[in-house]
């Protein structure tokens, strides 16, 4: 146990001596979002979102930011150096199992992402007067859905990616991806809607956290196969880790 | 009862055999070196023991534990400093060693050892930062922070400059004083030589001599060799005769002998029964390095022809 809260700190001190993530993954999508509304027409209800302002129509998007560049870049990539520089190896030859440093790094991840979330909810709502998640336990489970689908993706490029770099490649993919089709690039009235369909269902799921933020509620299939895809992945990423 | 006893150890990796036949036994506080070239399976042999790797055949027990079976008990009380194992680059020193002791449940205390290896003065720059050597003092000074009873130390100077490999060097005889039993794997002759109580050569997964350094140049038939200019002419057959020279050769006015055992006085009474005097008389002794070329017809630095374990 001491062993595993030492690890924990240690863990705690290098993340946080890297302000470059740190910084971008809490704080920057809430700054976007200030951004946004300090011009005054985006503040103004606007057409093509059905009456809504177009901050608060693109503030569920930007909840995506955090949860994916954590998940798919940051989790994967760090651990996947750690194996490629033989870290999860010289710890393996001590009492410690390379494992509580999986573990460590995935809470540390949550922990961060969680925070960047919540920042963007609390500057959207306290701030630029966003309306409160209009379906609270749908999109407290639709957050939740979505992070545990891209951290456990994140875990599965981390268990079989042979080098940091190809983790890191893969890990980018999935964010520009995750970004593009939860409409952070161009806002969602621009994309077709099979586009958003399928963003419905890819994590972190920005069509249900749309829809449970500002929209009508949640629907049930993309939670559903949000939550299949954190199970798989995360199933997938234990049988096939590779320690070293 | 020796403290790691390992006998008829196999192991391959898919088609290659990586240790065919090894067995040895290291007794307590005992400096024991495993020399071979590159491939030979020394790694593999330690990774084995420290129980980084299940072996496919022997047996192998530490301190009385299976590697395996044992593994939470052995990992306790056996420090190992790997080749490939490095610390994230943001990690301080200190950070580094406090954490290690952290794992252990009677550590060694962190700044004493940080000062004792040298690297007080680095405490607080982190691990990106390090030099080699510097490193290289970490990785050992991390595999002793948990007051093991046994060490496995793997290629330990490689890479490092000579000034670096000797301050290495002293600090391991540090150790020795410190009663820890050390498994040492090199390629190094001349790390072998200093350092080892008893030394295993092994090659190409089997070990081919066991001995302390010095009995390994004593087996040697001819280990050492005589220069000098005769005062006189003399026949070849006069040295040749005698059992202690294996070789004569001449070269201009100076002549070569090698030979084994007593060859100087066997050498100098047959000269001296002659009426020559041998002038400029030097005596060479042979080093590990001739020691290693006659049981593997290598040089130790040199890749055998096996593919290289990973």
């Amino acid at each position: 146990m001491r062993a595993l809260s030492t690890v924990a700190r240690s863990e705690m001190r290098l993340f946080l001596r890297d302000p470059v993530t740190v910084g971008v993954a809490v704080v920057v999508p809430s700054l976007v979002l200030l951004g946004l509304a300090a011009v005054p027409a985006l503040r103004n209800p606007i057409e093509p979102t059905g009456g809504l302002s177009f901050v608060a129509f693109f503030a569920p998007s930007l909840l995506a930011i955090s949860i994916a560049m954590l998940g798919f870049q940051v989790l994967p990539t760090g651990l996947a150096t750690y194996r490629e520089r033989g870290v999860l190896r010289r710890l393996s030859a001590t009492p410690v199992r390379p494992a509580s440093v999986l573990l460590v790094q995935l809470i540390i991840n949550l922990i961060t992402a969680t925070i960047g979330a919540v920042l963007v909810v609390a500057v959207a709502v306290g701030v630029l007067g966003v309306p409160a998640p209009r379906h609270p336990l749908g999109f407290a489970a639709a957050l939740l859905l979505g992070t545990a689908a891209v951290f456990s993706v994140g875990l599965l490029i981390a268990a079989r990616a042979p080098r940091a770099r190809t983790a890191s490649g893969i890990g980018t993919l999935l964010f520009v991806l995750a970004m593009f089709l939860g409409g952070v690039y161009l806002p969602k009235f621009l994309l077709p809607d099979w586009l958003l369909r399928i963003g419905d269902f890819v994590p972190p799921g920005a069509g249900v956290l749309w829809e449970t933020w500002v929209g009508t509620g949640p629907e049930l299939a993309p939670l559903l196969v949000l939550a299949g895809t954190a199970l798989a992945a995360t199933a997938g990423a234990a049988r096939f880790f590779r320690w070293e | 009862m020796p403290v790691i006893e390992v006998s008829h150890l196999t192991k391959r990796y898919r088609q290659h055999v990586a240790v065919a036949d090894v067995s040895f036994s290291v007794e307590e506080g005992e400096i024991f070196g495993i020399l071979g070239p590159n491939g030979a399976g020394k790694t593999t042999t330690v990774e084995c023991v420290g129980g980084l790797r299940e072996a496919d055949g022997g047996d192998i027990s530490v301190l009385g534990l299976h590697p395996r079976r044992d593994r939470d008990r052995l990992r306790q009380v056996l420090g190992m400093q790997l080749q490939a194992g490095e610390l994230p680059d943001r990690l301080r020193v200190g950070e580094a060693v406090e954490l290690f002791a952290s794992f252990y449940p009677n550590p060694r205390d962190p700044g004493e050892l940080i000062e004792r290896w040298g690297l007080g003065p680095k405490r607080d720059t982190a691990y990106r930062e390090l030099s080699g050597g510097q490193r290289q003092r970490l990785s050992i000074l991390l595999a002793l922070v948990g007051n093991p009873r046994v060490a496995i130390l793997d290629e330990l100077t490689t890479g490092l400059d000579p000034q670096a490999r000797r301050d290495t060097w002293s600090a391991i005889e540090q150790i020795r004083e410190t009663g820890v039993t050390v498994l040492l794997v090199t390629h190094f002759m001349e790390e072998a030589e200093r350092l080892c109580d008893r030394i295993a050569v092994i090659d190409s997964g089997r070990v081919v001599a066991l001995d302390t350094p010095a009995g390994l140049l004593a087996g040697l038939a001819d280990g050492q060799r005589l220069r000098f200019r005769p005062s006189a002419p003399f026949p070849d057959a006069l040295l040749t005769d005698l059992p202690q020279v294996s070789a004569l050769v001449r070269r201009g006015d100076l002549v070569e002998v090698r030979g084994g055992k007593d060859l100087l006085t066997a050498v100098t009474a047959a000269l001296a029964g002659h009426g020559v005097i041998p002038e400029q008389l030097r005596l060479e002794q042979a080093t590990l390095d001739d020691v290693f070329v006659a049981l593997t017809g290598r040089r130790a630095g040199s890749p055998a022809d096996a593919v290289q374990a990973k």
